[in-house]
């Protein structure tokens, strides 16, 4: 590329760990080559697990039950609180309970091509045969899923596959998922086998010969800065969807430990993959902090309408059913309100752009009940739906059952992270990344349901041998926190609060926050285009600068801080929208939940490239501000060809 | 709308806290409460203040970071509604608010309004689980759970540890919370072996803590957000009496 | 506290039942109170029931008292900083005053025996009248005043008392069941306090004299 937004590309970066063979074989294969270490052993292994989500509360609840000595860290005041508690509809299972022709291999084959294929086929395999064992440890753990009158455990359908096998506890699978890893890490805390650091975050990774060896981290209470070592680091930090300020994650999820272990030379993946929920609360004003998601499932009653001329700002129930325009069944009759995610995502912004949204404004479609009460009855709609109506009533204050709900796409998850080898290992020997902070399984679009299943499969059953391979297979000299390079890397980390704390400027760190993510929304959010990415990564480089200048964070280093907190992640932030700005424009193609302008469809469809871009794309940090260097990674499909997604 | 913020300031845990003035000026109804509380934290960065520090994470009622009682009622005045998921249209123009942190001797202050909760996690600790090693669960519908069971479960695994229960009781009980998960427990299948060593453990642990006897007086449920019953506690205290008579340490 | 309580509900009952005697009129309820003191006769030596009985009501008075005060000592540390605003209650008013109440009818049951069991306080104050004795007593309209106010204090303890004893004893494990103990406690309360106050109301108003 010769423009000022370069970077090189690299030598091409292969999956080492990856065995070949049958693909039904693959992972019992890998599994027996591993080498082990032996139990008496473990404990004399020192493992940090940074984050408690179920990714990382299943790993080190599971490390340490195998005898391991894990030190686990999370911000949160309570391990029980990391952000995968919010999620709501389910977890997939190829259990076939329902008889319905489900199976692993068809587990496998959905994910891969709701991936847009831009995920592994290996990884997604494994991902699909850990799958039926999630359930089983899960309900054993005493985890309430939805039964039957039978006692037997109840399953749904979901985003849009053709088979039941999505197993849910109401509208908060998450959170009882999470509670089910969270004690399941309480009972090793007690058994003196976990070293829980709660409100510790942290701040960067210390690598001693090429491994990884420890990280830095701040006591958020004390302030104080310490360094901790281990024979292997797991990052379990989950997803990066804050950068763009509103989104449906918690305000305190961040991207700052998959950053600073990128600059550490961890390879990131794919960052421009991100997913936009269409069924989410619309903003209400400027001072909005996050945005809420409404269940999916609302789309199987509710109508989805915007009116069909710009400008018309009528109260929805005076406005003639033929001055509506119900677009998606309109323009997918097939699927008609039921279309994927980010079509349904895109069609919403396409008609707001028209001018014809609703709302304050006019960043919002209707979702209209209206049909389905006069069908089934408000009572039944009640029946289905009530708490949802209710979180809606409460936020919005007003009555879905008289004004139709308004709904406006919104970041939700994100399927790029950190490059992870089929060990989850990154490209820090010692590393491993697991859960929504690593980019193995979900390609370029993530189905409805499956991000538990990985958060949980990685930690419960795929981390724990791959991490006793690697620290059976290296001789880890013995290093403590005085090394050079520990003691190097803590005073940068505390080097650099000191900067934030001095800057003294005339901004926030919350107006920074803000610009960004307006930045990236309007950028490099449900549509890119090569001119918009463009202008977008002109002004980070300037909003970049400006921060450093520019932010006013009052208060110290030596005691609680959320002012640092905040703006020690939005530095982060900013410069990770500029690699994320940066893989976009360089995927020239449209995939999945990465929707480029120049690649469409006659009828506006998203439009794949495979002749160039069937690869992963895995960035190497130069300097900040100094081009990267893309190693690409390709994708083979040997089990599910190549095709192109349809919905008309 | 115009509000006048008297919110609880302490620098430390051991520093002395008092309750401030603070005025502003135009809060929109549609605001969430900590929206509210971010607007004035914007304006005290900018007037060269300390902002006012609060636990918060998802906004969207689920997580349980979030807590501080509003003009005496924790989580504020809407029943079934954490802080964050109350907004502002509940209030009118002209109010003054008070906003204090939790009270509670097991929840000592951290700073300003956040208080630390751990003494929730060391109760969990204490046997707020099912031992089940990873790898070694049985077919997961080998066991059938009665659907009433599971409902019932359910409805006390929905507890979110937010300690509103111990903030509302008037003498500082955290039963609400220590009732809920032994009743999810208790009531499954999965969690019978630890049956007994369950509930007195966390029990134990419970009072170890120093939180305050529970006298029923039901204001824990009418303050839980997500309306853990009351019903809970007579469950948590009948399990309790039977494994006090068959439990062998 | 629930064990001492009920116990002392159980007593309430059969006093309360034993005084209604008084609408027998003076020779009925003058043996029914020499009776008490010959419970058991012939096993038991003269009034030895009543003092067995008189020594577990006292031990279930202390037990609820040491019981309340460690209580109230426990509740007072685990909120060492009080609220600035005032916790809006939401439970009721007998919920709210167990503690004073207990206090209030702790108070009258020193008087009450110092009344009528010792006699020492009592305005006619001779041995084995009994009739006479709460003839006496209420026919002072500050005594019978006392008297009443006590009654209600009790009717606000036992309403919440008894419910919160099921609980505390682990009976109430769902709402269905709540609503019926609830109900109970009303009743309870209700029965117990008419009962007692039927007394001094009928010395009052002179349909016992």
């Amino acid at each position: 590329m010769s423009d000022t937004f370069g970077y090189t590309v690299g030598t091409d970066l292969a999956d080492k760990a990856a065995p070949d063979g049958p693909i039904e074989t693959r992972w019992s294969r890998r599994k027996f080559e591993a080498k082990l270490v032996n139990p008496a052993n473990r404990r004399k292994h020192r493992v940090i697990v940074v984050g408690t989500g179920l990714a990382g509360g299943s790993a080190g609840a599971t490390l340490a039950e195998q005898g391991y000595h894990v030190i686990q860290f999370c911000f949160q005041d309570s391990p029980r609180r990391a952000h995968s508690i919010a999620a709501q509809g389910g977890i997939n299972a190829a259990k076939n309970y329902r008889n319905d022709g489900d199976s692993v291999r068809r587990l496998f084959y959905d994910t891969i091509k709701g991936g847009d294929f831009r995920a592994r086929e290996s990884n997604v395999h494994r991902l699909a045969e850990a799958s039926v064992q999630i359930i089983d440890q899960c309900v054993a753990q005493g985890v309430p899923f939805a039964r039957e009158y039978s006692g037997l455990l109840d399953t749904r359908s979901f985003g849009g596959v053709q088979v039941q096998r999505t197993f849910y506890a109401r509208g908060q699978t998450g959170q009882q998922l999470l509670l089910g890893a969270y004690q399941a890490l309480s009972r090793q805390i007690d058994a003196g086998n976990v070293e829980m650091h709660a409100r510790t975050e942290m701040l960067d990774l210390v690598v001693i010969d090429g491994r990884a060896r420890g990280i830095v981290a701040r006591d958020l209470v004390t302030g104080e800065v310490s360094t901790y070592m281990a024979d292997a680091v797991v990052l379990a930090t989950g997803g990066y969807g804050n950068v763009f300020y509103l989104s449906t994650n918690a305000k305190n999820s961040n991207a700052s430990a998959i950053w600073r272990a990128h600059k550490r030379g961890a390879y990131l993946a794919n960052p421009c993959y991100t997913q936009i929920h269409p069924t989410c609360i619309p903003r209400s004003g400027d001072y909005q902090s996050k945005l809420t998601l409404m269940s999916e499932s609302l789309r199987n009653d509710g109508r989805i309408w915007v009116p069909k001329n710009p400008g018309d700002t009528r109260s929805p129930d005076v406005i003639p059913e033929d001055e509506r325009d119900y677009y998606l069944e309109r323009i997918y009759p097939a699927f008609g309100n039921l279309v994927p995610r980010d079509i349904a995502s895109r069609a919403a912004k396409n008609v707001c752009d028209e001018g014809r949204g609703v709302g304050p404004g006019g960043l919002g479609v209707y979702l209209d009940f209206g049909d389905a009460i006069r069908r089934l009855g408000e009572a039944s709609v009640r029946e289905k739906y009530g708490n949802l109506f209710d979180m809606y009533q409460r936020i919005t204050g007003e009555n879905p059952y008289k004004v139709p709900m308004r709904i406006y796409p919104a970041i939700h998850y994100t399927m790029g992270g950190l490059w992870v080898d089929y060990d989850l290992q990154s490209t820090i020997p010692g590393m491993f990344v697991i859960g929504e902070a690593n980019f193995s399984d979900h390609g370029a679009n993530r189905l409805g349901a499956s991000a538990l299943m990985q958060g949980l499969a990685d930690g419960y059953f795929v981390l724990p041998p791959m991490l006793g391979n690697y620290l059976a297979s290296n001789k880890l000299a013995p290093v403590d926190a005085s090394a050079p390079e520990a003691v190097a890397a803590h005073t940068e980390s505390t080097e650099r609060l000191a900067k934030l704390l001095a800057a003294d400027g005339d901004r926030t760190p919350d107006s920074f926050h803000k610009e960004l993510g307006e930045l990236l929304w309007d950028n490099c959010g449900m549509a890119r285009s090569d001119a918009g990415l463009r202008k977008a990564l002109g002004r980070l480089t300037e909003l970049r600068e400006e921060f450093w200048s520019r932010v006013k964070v009052p208060g110290t280093g030596a005691e609680l801080n959320q002012s640092l907190e905040k703006a020690n992640r939005i530095a982060d932030f900013i410069e990770f929208g500029e690699l994320m700005c940066l893989d976009a424009l360089h995927r020239a193609e449209s995939c999945g939940g990465h929707f480029r302008e120049e690649s469409q469809t006659p009828d506006g469809e998203a439009l794949r490239d495979d002749d160039n871009f069937a690869y992963a794309a895995a960035w190497e940090f130069t300097g900040v501000g100094s081009p990267p260097v893309l190693h690409k990674e390709n994708l083979e499909f040997d089990e599910v060809h190549l095709a192109q997604r349809s919905y008309a | 709308m115009k509000l006048t913020l008297r919110i609880w300031r302490q620098s430390g845990p051991n520093a002395q806290g008092t309750l401030v003035d603070y005025v502003l000026d135009d809060v929109s109804p549609e605001m969430s409460f900590l929206e509210m509380l971010d607007v004035l934290n914007e304006k005290l960065i900018l007037d060269g203040d300390i902002p006012v520090t609060f636990d918060h994470d998802c906004r969207e009622g689920i997580c349980g970071a979030c807590g501080m009682v509003v003009n005496g009622a924790p989580h504020g005045p809407q029943t079934l509604t954490t802080t964050c998921q109350l907004h502002m249209r509940t209030f009118s123009d002209g109010d003054t608010i008070v906003i204090e942190p939790w009270r509670s001797a097991a929840f000592p202050v951290v700073k300003d309004l956040m208080v630390d909760r751990s003494a929730f996690d060391r109760i969990i600790q204490a046997g707020g689980y099912v031992s089940v090693t990873t790898g070694s669960a049985p077919e997961a519908n080998t066991q059938l759970v009665p659907k009433p069971d599971a409902d019932l479960a359910f409805e006390n695994a929905e507890c979110i540890g937010c300690g509103a229960c111990v903030a509302a009781c008037p003498n500082g009980s955290s039963m609400l919370f220590v009732s809920a998960k032994v009743s999810h427990l208790n009531v499954l299948p999965q969690g019978q072996p630890e049956r007994e060593s369950r509930v007195v453990g966390m029990v134990e642990q419970m009072d170890a803590e120093g939180f305050g006897g529970c006298t029923n007086t039901g204001e824990c449920t009418n303050a839980c957000p997500k309306g853990i019953p009351q019903a809970s506690i007579a469950r948590l205290n009948k399990e309790y009496l039977r494994a006090s008579l068959t439990h062998r340490r | 506290m629930a064990v001492t309580g009920i116990l002392m509900l159980l007593f309430l009952i059969l006093h309360m039942a034993g005084n209604l005697k008084i609408f027998f009129g003076r020779d009925d309820f003058d043996s029914y109170a020499h009776w008490l003191r010959t419970i058991g006769s012939p096993v038991l030596h003269n009034a030895w029931f009543l003092w067995i009985q008189r020594f577990v009501l006292l031990v279930a008075i202390a037990l609820h008292a040491v019981s309340a005060y460690q209580l109230s000592r426990r509740d007072l540390k685990a909120r060492p900083e009080k609220y600035a605003h005032r916790l809006r209650p939401t439970a009721s008013y007998a919920t709210n005053t167990m503690r004073f109440g207990g206090i209030i009818i702790g108070l009258f049951v020193i008087y009450h025996i110092l009344d009528l069991t010792a006699l020492v306080a009592n305005p006619n104050g001779v041995e084995g009248a009994a009739y006479d004795n709460v003839v006496a007593d209420f026919s002072h309209w500050y005594i019978a005043l006392a008297y009443i106010v006590a009654m209600l204090a009790l009717c606000l303890h036992i309403a919440h008392g008894f419910w919160s004893a099921a609980r505390t004893l682990g009976a109430v494990t769902s709402a269905t069941r709540a609503t019926a103990y609830k109900a109970t406690a009303g009743v309870l309360a209700a029965v117990i306090t008419l009962g007692f106050l039927a007394v001094p109301i009928a010395v009052m108003a002179g349909l016992v004299d």
